[in-house]
């Protein structure tokens, strides 16, 4: 079958069973946009920026279970994926980037619009490719997928000279791939699995700690299972929340720097750890030297790099969360657990003394009373994306989760602007879902024009700014380090949101008073179309509790 | 803080941009490369890179596992606690005035050196051996007064079962 280059490249993002890629146009993809046109098995969504395109390919990817695409053109299209790239490397989430080229001829002679891609996206990257040679795209393409999505998933990137776009060859199927310097480890040491049975069996204080390992290897039900077996609270980190339901009992919320009262005494008092997916990042740990002081600690991560790089762990399994813990479960077997009354008693009592709270008296909307109606009245269903600051934080701590893929949000990098894209990649991959960016005014602005991609391709996203008229988290930071000098924080002049939202012919709502917040929030969810709500919350309003940077995580800020 | 010297012998891909790729592995995580021999092996496909790194003792298990996470790395082989051989390869252009020209032959001799280019005011030696040897020969040439070195990094093999 004779093909141009474009047309094998559809063709393979095909074949990996995507239907929906997200992109921007120029000079050197006009060919693959010509072929794009000319088919029908791949939608693509025209995005108002390249950055948009890879956050929302990275949510796609994270609400589908699959990998994400997005396709961008050369130069500064290629540049402006960058962040959407960084963020996605964080939180090891499998989408392959298209990038276009100058043509073969072209490169290394400072083109127009040329730029090294591979060389600038190399640090944040899983891997990269130039292809330079027409017969090798189709199988390139097919390793950028299997990269991307096996292993440690993690974004890949292929730039595409516009000539090999162009180039007609007789095409074949690629055979699958195999790397000789590639094998990720997916089968666990089962010596380390029966110690991990014998910790537990020792353990009087355990407790499981899931991170985003947990989600994407899609070991949500073994995880509870486990939970439930030796009766082990659970807490998650930010990337972990919904890998265990946070309605269960056992739930102990989030870990970390603005983790629950009880995660964090937990983590402080236990004598066993069970990590899963999770790479024990400073926004978790706070002082390494303080963190967990009496517990052993079991780590299971599918990357070896994780183990021993910031935590010192005495029991290391190398390879996938669910496969390890499938293992474990079946090794516990029928054998009686404790049910460590005495220590989730401790826990319950930590619970009820220091709760998450904050006080909605008055005139004025608090954050937290928004996300706490918006949990009540999608049921816990919908699927939430957030931006970044503490409209992320109040989402992670109000909203519960009990479904794994439920909670999408820039981790690792924290880059601001990736919600409302993000909503959108979710919302193509799960059509009938009720999907809500829980946005800052500050950072709804950096990807704004992602309003026009919503309504353009009729995907219906709800957005709920939290709008406190100031760059929320870091004010918190000033007003509690710096002496609240409000250095460029105040975010005072800031656009007519339900304006703004009509302008690109979406709907806006505004509310300024707590009684209204559910009716706002109603009226928003349930309209059709995508729809802004702009919430007046209380300005100085923080995220507690909070460690300090390089604290002890039970050394809190409390309210 | 304590630093150990690690001797790595790297199987990779050979294909533009893997040096770019560790040499970035590197200096992104502010690991130090203290030598580096980059050449073909008898693979037409593959390279070997041998590399002399100075670090703590628990960063070279990050550093090896960090190396082994790229894709085109075949294998990293930790030579430092096995039997091998090593060589690095230096050429000292050295101040031989007359008065100096038997004393540095005498160096050259012990040190088992050759003489390969020769001029009125110069000598440039060739040595070849380990760093202990390269570090011995050039502390003694020093006070001829050395005008240029030109030196390879350390390359190495494992002896016959040291894989
Ligand atoms: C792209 C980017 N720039 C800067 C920051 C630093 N930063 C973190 S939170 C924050 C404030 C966000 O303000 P807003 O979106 O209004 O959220 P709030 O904290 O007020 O809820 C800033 C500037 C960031 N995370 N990302
Ligand atoms: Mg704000």
């Amino acid at each position: 079958m004779k093909l141009t280059g474009a047309q094998i490249l559809l063709k393979m993002i095909k074949e990996e069973g995507i239907d929906t890629i997200f992109g921007y146009p120029g000079g050197a993809v006009i060919d693959i946009y010509d072929a794009i046109a000319k088919q029908n098995q791949v939608k693509h969504i025209l995005v108002r920026h390249e950055q948009g395109a890879v956050h929302a390919a990275d949510a796609y990817a994270r609400a589908n279970k699959s990998v994400g695409v997005a396709l961008v053109t050369s130069g500064p299209g290629a540049t402006n994926t960058v962040t959407g790239i960084a963020s996605a490397h964080s939180d090891s989430i499998p989408i392959v980037i298209f990038t276009g080229q100058v043509p073969t001829g072209l490169i290394g002679n400072d083109a127009f619009q040329e730029v090294d891609t591979v060389g600038i996206t190399r640090p944040c990257t899983k891997h990269n490719y130039l292809v330079k040679d027409i017969n090798r795209l189709a199988s390139t393409i097919k390793e950028a997928f299997h990269l991307a999505s096996s292993g440690r998933p993690g974004p890949v990137l292929v730039d595409l000279p516009k000539d090999i776009m162009q180039t007609i060859i007789d095409f074949k199927k690629p055979a699958n791939v195999s790397l000789k310097s590639y094998r990720p480890n997916y089968k666990p040491n089962k010596k380390q699995l029966t110690k991990v049975v014998e910790l537990i069996q020792n353990a009087k204080k355990p407790v499981i700690f899931a991170g985003g390992g947990v989600i994407l290897s899609k070991a949500s039900e073994q995880i509870t299972t486990l939970a439930k077996m030796a009766n082990i609270p659970v807490t998650g980190s930010l990337m972990g929340l919904g890998a265990f339901p946070g309605s269960d009992p056992l739930w102990l919320g989030m870990l970390g720097m603005h983790g629950t009262y009880r995660a964090n005494m937990s983590i402080g008092n236990c004598d066993l750890i069970i990590a899963a997916g999770v790479r024990f990042d400073d926004r978790v740990t706070g002082s390494i030297d303080t963190f967990a002081p009496h517990a052993k600690i079991v780590q299971i991560d599918i990357d070896p790099t994780s183990i021993h790089k910031n935590i010192k762990v005495q029991c290391p399994i190398v390879g996938d969360c669910k496969t390890a813990l499938e293992g474990i479960i079946q090794l516990m077997g029928n054998k009686t657990f404790d049910r460590h009354s005495e220590w989730i008693g401790q826990i319950q009592e930590w619970k009820e003394t220091t709760p998450l709270r904050y006080d909605q008296g008055g005139k004025i909307v608090k954050p937290q009373f928004v996300i706490e109606k918006l949990y009540e009245l999608t049921k816990g269903e919908a699927i939430i994306t957030t931006e970044v600051g503490q409209n992320q934080m109040w989402a992670a701590q109000y909203y519960h989760f009990d479904k794994p893929n439920h909670f999408i949000t820039s981790g690792g990098l924290g880059a601001m602007g990736f919600g409302l894209p993000a909503a959108i990649g979710a919302k193509a991959a799960c059509p009938d879902k009720l999907v809500v960016d829980v946005a800052g005014d500050g950072s709804i602005q950096m990807n704004i024009q992602e309003l026009m991609t919503a309504v353009e391709s009729e995907l219906d996203v709800k957005i709920v700014i939290l709008n406190n008229q100031y760059l929320g988290m870091v004010r918190q930071w000033q007003e509690l380090f710096y002496d609240k000098v409000y250095s460029s924080t105040a975010m005072v002049n800031a656009p007519d949101f339900v304006k703004l939202a009509e302008a690109y012919g979406a709907k806006g709502l505004r509310c300024d008073k707590p009684d209204e917040v559910e009716a706002t929030l109603s009226e928003g969810l349930n309209s059709k179309g995508t729809i802004v709500m702009d919430f007046i919350v209380d300005r100085e309003e923080s995220v507690y509790p909070m460690v300090p940077a390089g604290q002890a995580i039970t050394e809190m800020l409390l309210v | 803080m304590k630093t150990d010297r690690y001797l790595l012998s790297i199987l990779v891909d050979d294909e533009p941009g893997v040096l770019s790729r560790i040499a970035g592995l590197f200096s992104s995580r502010a690991f130090n490369i203290d030598s580096l021999s980059v050449a073909n092996t008898t693979e037409p496909e593959i390279s070997r890179i041998t590399m002399v790194t100075r670090c703590e003792p628990h960063i070279i298990e990050q550093i090896k596992k960090q190396l082994n996470k790229l894709i085109n790395v075949i294998t990293v082989n930790d030579l430092t606690d096995k039997k091998y051989v090593q060589r690095q390869l230096a050429l000292i252009k050295v101040n031989a005035q007359p008065e100096k020209r038997a004393e540095i032959l005498r160096i050259v001799d012990i040190f088992r050196c050759k003489i390969v280019d020769v001029g009125l005011s110069h000598y440039t030696i060739e040595m070849s051996g380990n760093s202990d040897k390269h570090d011995a020969i050039i502390s003694l040439l020093t006070p001829m007064g050395i005008i240029e070195i030109a030196s390879t990094g350390t390359i190495a093999l494992a002896r016959e079962n040291g894989r």
